[in-house]
């Protein structure tokens, strides 16, 4: 059945992040793809988009009071999609797994009476035409299939579940507004300040390579991020280290959950909170200076050693190779 | 100030979990109160904590879990750390419910409640450590009608307004809702508190009230496999890793790395 509809959220719209193209890719082979936006895509959104065999994007026009703040709130996002679905009559919705989209889409599933599955790492569908998601599932430690038996089937998507594929032909992109009436019991969003994004490193959701630090760093996250640097990767700590105020953002089951084709966990121990979140990733290395480390259990290669000489050689020998090659 | 902490019975994580018929496997060797929950029970008796005396003598915090008979440990620890009553919906009706089962008997039983008095605050924890949905407090609130204030880092009640401040993905940001509202705390909300001796002692003979999907008013084909939008085909282990190459550091580990890394094209 691949005369479907799949809507695909792009929030927010001035880029299209790594993690979208991998939607628009994943929606190709389930239909027609179409993007959901709240507010008008950049240039640079719409040529990715046409690249990507977007035709139509639908642009919501909120009520006066919701275009500020309170735009971003999760159960705004769900009146959007579930606008664009009734408006598209579309058959799947797919948005990226971060808390907000989670709950956007959750809701939309719940007005829609569709079936709701959350954090997909692959979607696909079956014999009988159901849009079916596989889960990877305690810690990275089981695989699951579901299938949505509904009409409509709403799924977030983890990051690197596919490598973005622009389409055959690029098409244009016309951008279509719709009006959306939000009847949700809202709470006030008083103030907002959005978080810098660090424009010289990936995102830590969608890294294809993650460097995390731990309590092991003592506090330096130096050599992790100059090793980070030379490999390419984005950077993430454990709860502990942020805890100390030594980085903002961690890994873990209340943190990031990332599945990366390479995780490098340095002077981190390997606790079931923090695997819980990173456990899935495809190469998993380790440095810590304990030999019965239990990160150890769950890694493919693993080096014991004092981070700092470990990280600040191996960074050395990988630049030393990336400029001959 | 009555207060409704929904509590789940989940797997440890530090125990083997696995899946059996594709349905998580409830063994009540390795079943325990979801952690993150203990958060919320944190978050409900501060809030009643800071209250004056004539009205915490009215308040009540009641945990609540949709859980076969087993999850009464989950309620023990409820009961451990302060909590009043202790509600348990059961029934073979409700097995193997999705996020939208699970929520309406969520709802019904809040509404349950309601008939003895109002229900200012559902608080719960952030995510259930087995699901990690991080969904059923946005649909809790969705259901009931009420403003979701979620992943809540710190809060306040006062004058029958929440106020609460969080992190997402995208910002920092401060939100205010009128009771009665939906909240969900993050694991940074605040330090569970260990259970005292006292506590303890009464939390063994304290009573657990038991709901049936009947005594809610829940249709049987609205929850549990019969209403489930969803359906697990297979649950399957991953295949084990071979065991880990562990190179010792005698001055050339961080070459040995790098030689790892690109040696599987990684870099
Ligand atoms: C409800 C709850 C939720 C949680 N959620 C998360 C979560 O989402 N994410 C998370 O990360 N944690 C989480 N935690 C915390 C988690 O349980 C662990 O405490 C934490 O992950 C440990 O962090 P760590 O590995 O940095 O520190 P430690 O466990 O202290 O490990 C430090 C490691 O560094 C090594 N080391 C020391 N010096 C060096 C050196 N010079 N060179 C190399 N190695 C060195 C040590 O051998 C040790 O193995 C949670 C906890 C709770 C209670
Ligand atoms: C590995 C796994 C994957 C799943 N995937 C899906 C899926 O993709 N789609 C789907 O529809 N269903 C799914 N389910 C079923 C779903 O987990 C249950 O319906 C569950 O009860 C609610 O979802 P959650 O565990 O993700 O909870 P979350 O939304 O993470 O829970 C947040 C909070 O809600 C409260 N809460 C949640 N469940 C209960 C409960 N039973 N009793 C009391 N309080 C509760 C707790 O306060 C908890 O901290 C999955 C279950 C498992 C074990």
């Amino acid at each position: 059945m691949t005369n479907r509809t799949v809507l695909v959220l792009l929030d927010p719209a001035g880029e299209v992040r790594p993690s979208v193209l991998e939607l628009l890719t994943i929606g190709r082979t389930l239909g027609r793809v179409e993007a959901v936006t709240l507010e008008a895509p950049s240039v640079e959104a719409l040529a990715q988009l046409g690249a990507y065999g977007v035709e139509t994007v639908h642009q919501a026009e909120l009520p006066a009071d919701l275009r500020g703040d309170a735009r971003h709130l999760s159960a705004v996002v769900a009146a959007v999609l579930t606008a664009a679905v009734r408006l598209t009559d579309a058959d799947v919705v797919l948005a990226p797994s971060t808390f907000g989209a989670k709950e956007a889409v959750a809701l939309a599933g719940h007005a829609l009476g569709a079936g709701v599955i959350i954090d997909a790492a692959g979607v696909a569908e079956d014999d009988a035409g159901h849009v079916v998601g596989t889960k990877r599932v305690f810690a990275g430690s089981w695989d699951t299939v579901s299938r949505v038996t509904t009409d409509v089937a709403a799924l977030t998507v983890r990051a690197n579940a596919v490598v973005p594929q622009p389409a055959e032909a690029a098409v244009a992109t016309e951008v279509e507004g719709f009006a959306v009436a939000v009847d949700a019991v809202l709470p006030a969003v008083t103030a907002r300040t959005e978080k810098a994004r660090d424009s010289d490193r990936p995102t830590l959701e969608e890294a294809a390579v993650v460097v995390a630090g731990g309590r092991g760093t003592e506090g330096d996250f130096g050599p992790v991020e100059a090793f980070a640097d030379a490999v390419g990767g984005a950077v993430g700590a454990t709860r502990d280290a942020v805890f100390e105020g030594w980085f903002d953002r961690y890994i873990g089951q209340t943190g990031v959950t990332i599945a990366p084709r390479l995780y490098v966990g340095a002077g981190v121990s390997g606790a079931p909170h923090h695997r819980g979140g990173m456990q899935a990733s495809q190469v998993i290395v380790a440095v810590n200076n304990d030999p019965e480390a239990p990160i150890f259990e769950i890694c493919d290669f693993a080096v014991v050693g004092d981070l700092s000489d470990v990280l600040g050689q191996a960074a050395e020998v990988i630049r030393a190779h990336k400029q001959q090659a | 100030m009555r207060i409704v902490v929904p509590v789940k019975y989940v797997p440890d994580i530090n125990a083997e979990r696995k899946f059996v018929d594709c349905r998580v496997d409830r063994d009540p060797a390795v079943g325990t109160l979801n952690e993150l929950d203990e958060n919320a029970l944190e978050a409900a008796l501060r809030i009643v904590e800071a209250l004056d005396e004539a009205e915490q003598e009215t308040s009540e915090i009641v945990a609540l879990t949709v859980a076969p008979p087993e999850g009464d440990v989950a309620l023990r620890k409820a009961f451990q750390m302060g909590v009043d009553r202790g509600v348990r919906v059961s029934d073979d009706a409700l097995a193997g419910s999705d996020y939208s089962g699970t929520t309406a008997a969520l709802a019904a039983a809040v509404r349950r409640l309601e008939t003895e008095g109002p229900v200012d605050l559902v608080i719960t924890g952030m995510a259930a450590l087995d699901g990690l949905g991080s969904v059923v407090p946005a649909l809790l609130a969705a259901t009931l009608g009420r403003p979701s204030v979620t992943f809540a880092k710190t809060v306040a009640v006062a004058d029958g307004t929440l106020q609460a401040t969080r992190e997402t993905d995208e910002a920092t940001e401060s939100l205010t809702a009128p009771l009665p509202a939906v909240l969900s705390v993050a694991d940074t909300a605040n330090r569970p508190r260990f259970p005292n001796f006292k506590l303890i002692m009464a939390a063994r003979s304290k009573e657990i009230e038991q709901w049936t999907a009947a005594d809610l008013g829940l249709e049987p084909g609205a929850v549990g496999t019969a209403g489930a939008r969803t359906e697990t085909t297979l649950a399957a282990p991953r295949p084990e890793k071979p065991p880990v190459e562990l190179v010792q550091d005698k001055g050339e580990g961080g070459k040995a790395l790098a030689e790892y890394l690109i040696r599987h094209e990684l870099v």
